[in-house]
């Protein structure tokens, strides 16, 4: 993913970004979803610069262990009961703007994606996701799906309206009724 | 605990469930001393509202006793609390704007695609009102879990002043007031109103306050049709007129100035329209009854406005677009900002402005909710409002 592919492919004519494309390359599995936060930038980069935190509000996450400054271990949930793990680097980082990641060379998981940060002035921070991923029918693209319990994209946008819940509410909102329903759930 | 749970179409019963707790830190626990059934509950009833469980808690119109409040709830323990039915969490942009029902957080992230595929945008999350609006469990119960309870509910410090006072500070007030908000009435202005229901009749009397000259009140049951008048509105009864003519003749041939739909799902009249429309609902082709809007938007004045806080869940056909754009009206519609009305209409009441208890008819205990939701449904010209006491015995209906 570069920032040009990022960006417009029909530049002067559509400033839809290419992730909503409707000839979008299918050999390649790329979403993007964006949620607009009312925090400032800088404080919502450096929530997610520290991979511990991001288990609070990821469905299906069962540990994010730090390795060193820019690579981590995910463990996550996978069906009956398994878990999968892969190691992930951190490529590119622009204090209180975006991180880019990808997993290390010969994860299970083959994926990556970025994180970006806009100043949305009064409204906050514009916050976007874009995810990348092996196409469905490879094994990868099977595994991912799996891994993601429902499609990937509606997975990242839930993921980034609790992000947005923790931030702007300091929690999470639930409707359970009480923590035994809670923990029911299997949150 | 004991609570009112909906099973299905016309099967709302009185069950034992798992109390609630705090789970989150701006959590509180209230210990429900009245809780009314709404208008808009009876949809529920009806089965026109979708995304409704087995076993869900209805209501969302409740006060009553703080019992335990988390480390960030601003409430204390003790405190007498009226609660909004719309749950808000006071920090988002739109609760910056004071536009509480537009809250970006307060419906859970899974619960949000079911409005995102229907409206473009998620719901608010609202008590017992089914899982688009994030499938809290709602007040028609002994006790409930209020989530962000630092924003929403408001203490009532007088405790001189009745829970029947202040209950409906909980919706139908605050939904009367700011639809007549919504019709943005000046001074001098003919207001028309559709529907008699305990919104009809707030709005009513919020129009009078906000300036209208007169006021006409629109319905077919002879005892709210009374009560309007009883505020000073001049009544159309739609059974025994004819509504656009008669409006004209009113007006002058010109139409009222400004209009307000408090009719809704609810439009249970037996016109022809609305029985095709019902079928239409019934058989899940998704389409509301709409007379009422109907004969809002070709009564109306030209450049005039329209206001319609009703409820209406999906979509419609012969709507009068045409006559919308071609008379050049306003449309303004919304689950009500609650938390925007709670002080300065609590003030209100304190002071004698509004008066809200004419409407109770029916005080039941919690376990004769069932038998509430019955009267309340087939029996609209006498059970005009119905409010549940917890701990009331059972079979005691008082009047
Ligand atoms: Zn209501
Ligand atoms: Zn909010």
């Amino acid at each position: 993913m570069t920032d040009s592919e990022m960006r417009s492919r029909t530049a002067g004519q559509d400033d839809a970004p290419v992730t909503a494309s409707k000839t979008a390359d299918p050999d390649r599995k790329l979403l993007a979803e964006a949620v607009t936060i009312n925090r400032p930038a800088r404080e919502l980069y450096d929530f997610w610069r520290d991979p511990t935190n991001l288990v609070s509000f990821m469905d299906n996450i069962v540990s994010i262990e730090p390795i060193d400054r820019d690579r981590s271990r995910w463990t996550v949930k996978a069906p009956a009961g398994r878990e999968v793990s892969w190691e992930s680097v951190i490529t590119k980082d622009v204090p209180g703007e975006e991180i880019t990641w990808q997993s290390a060379e010969g994860a299970d998981v083959a994926n990556s994606g970025r994180i970006e940060f806009r100043d949305a002035g009064r409204r906050g921070t514009v916050v976007r996701a874009v995810i990348a991923y092996d196409p469905p029918g490879g094994v990868i693209g099977e595994l991912v799906a799996k891994l993601f319990q429902r499609e990937p994209r509606i997975q990242t946008r839930r993921d980034l309206r609790r992000f947005k819940q923790l931030m702007e509410t300091g929690e999470i909102a639930t409707n359970a009724r009480n923590p035994r329903i809670l923990a029911g759930e299997g949150k | 605990m004991k609570a009112i749970t909906w099973h299905g179409k016309h099967d709302v019963r009185c069950d034992t469930v798992d109390d609630p707790a705090i789970v989150n830190p701006r959590d509180a626990i209230i210990r429900v001393t009245s809780t009314a059934i709404c208008g808009s509950d009876l949809h529920l009833y009806d089965g026109y509202i979708p995304t409704m469980q087995k076993g869900d808690i209805l209501g969302h119109e409740f006060m009553g006793e703080v019992v335990e409040a988390g480390p960030k709830s601003s409430l204390n323990t003790g405190q007498r609390v009226v609660v909004p039915f719309t749950i808000s969490c006071g920090s988002c942009y739109h609760c910056s704007k004071t536009q509480y029902s537009a809250c970006e957080n307060a419906n859970p992230a899974d619960n949000q695609d079911i409005g995102r595929e229907g409206y473009g945008h998620p719901m608010p999350g609202l008590f017992g009102y089914s899982h688009m609006t994030g499938g809290y469990a709602g007040g028609q119960a002994e006790y409930v879990r209020v989530p962000f309870s630092d924003v929403g509910p408001l203490v009532i410090p007088d405790e001189s002043i009745p829970d029947d006072k202040v209950l409906f500070l909980s919706d139908i007030l605050p939904t009367g007031w700011m639809a007549a908000e919504n019709a943005e009435i000046e001074p001098g202005d003919t207001v028309a109103v559709w529907g008699c229901g305990p919104v009809g009749l707030f709005a009513v009397q919020s129009a009078f306050l906000m300036g209208a000259e007169r006021v006409i009140a629109i319905d077919h049951f002879p005892h709210r049709l009374e009560l309007a008048r009883k505020f000073g509105a001049e009544t159309v009864n739609f059974e025994e007129s004819k509504v656009y003519e008669a409006l004209m003749e009113m007006t002058g041939g010109i139409g009222p100035d400004a209009a307000i739909d408090c009719v809704g799902l609810e439009a249970h009249g037996a016109f022809a329209d609305n029985i095709i429309d019902q079928i239409k609902a019934s058989t899940f082709l998704g389409t509301d009854r709409i007379h009422a809007i109907r004969q809002v938007i070709l009564a109306t004045r030209k450049g005039g406005r329209v206001s319609m806080p009703a409820v209406y869940g999906g979509f419609v056909d012969k709507f009068p677009l045409g006559a919308l754009m071609e008379k050049g009206l306003t449309l303004k519609t919304g689950q009500t900002h609650v938390q925007r009305y709670l002080q300065p209409l609590y003030a209100a009441i304190a002071e004698d402005k509004i008066d809200s208890t004419f409407l109770i008819s029916h005080r039941m205990a919690l376990e004769d909710g069932p038998l509430g939701y019955q009267k309340f449904h087939d029996e609209q010209d006498s059970y005009t409002k119905i409010v549940l006491k917890p701990g009331q015995a059972a079979g005691a209906t008082a009047a």
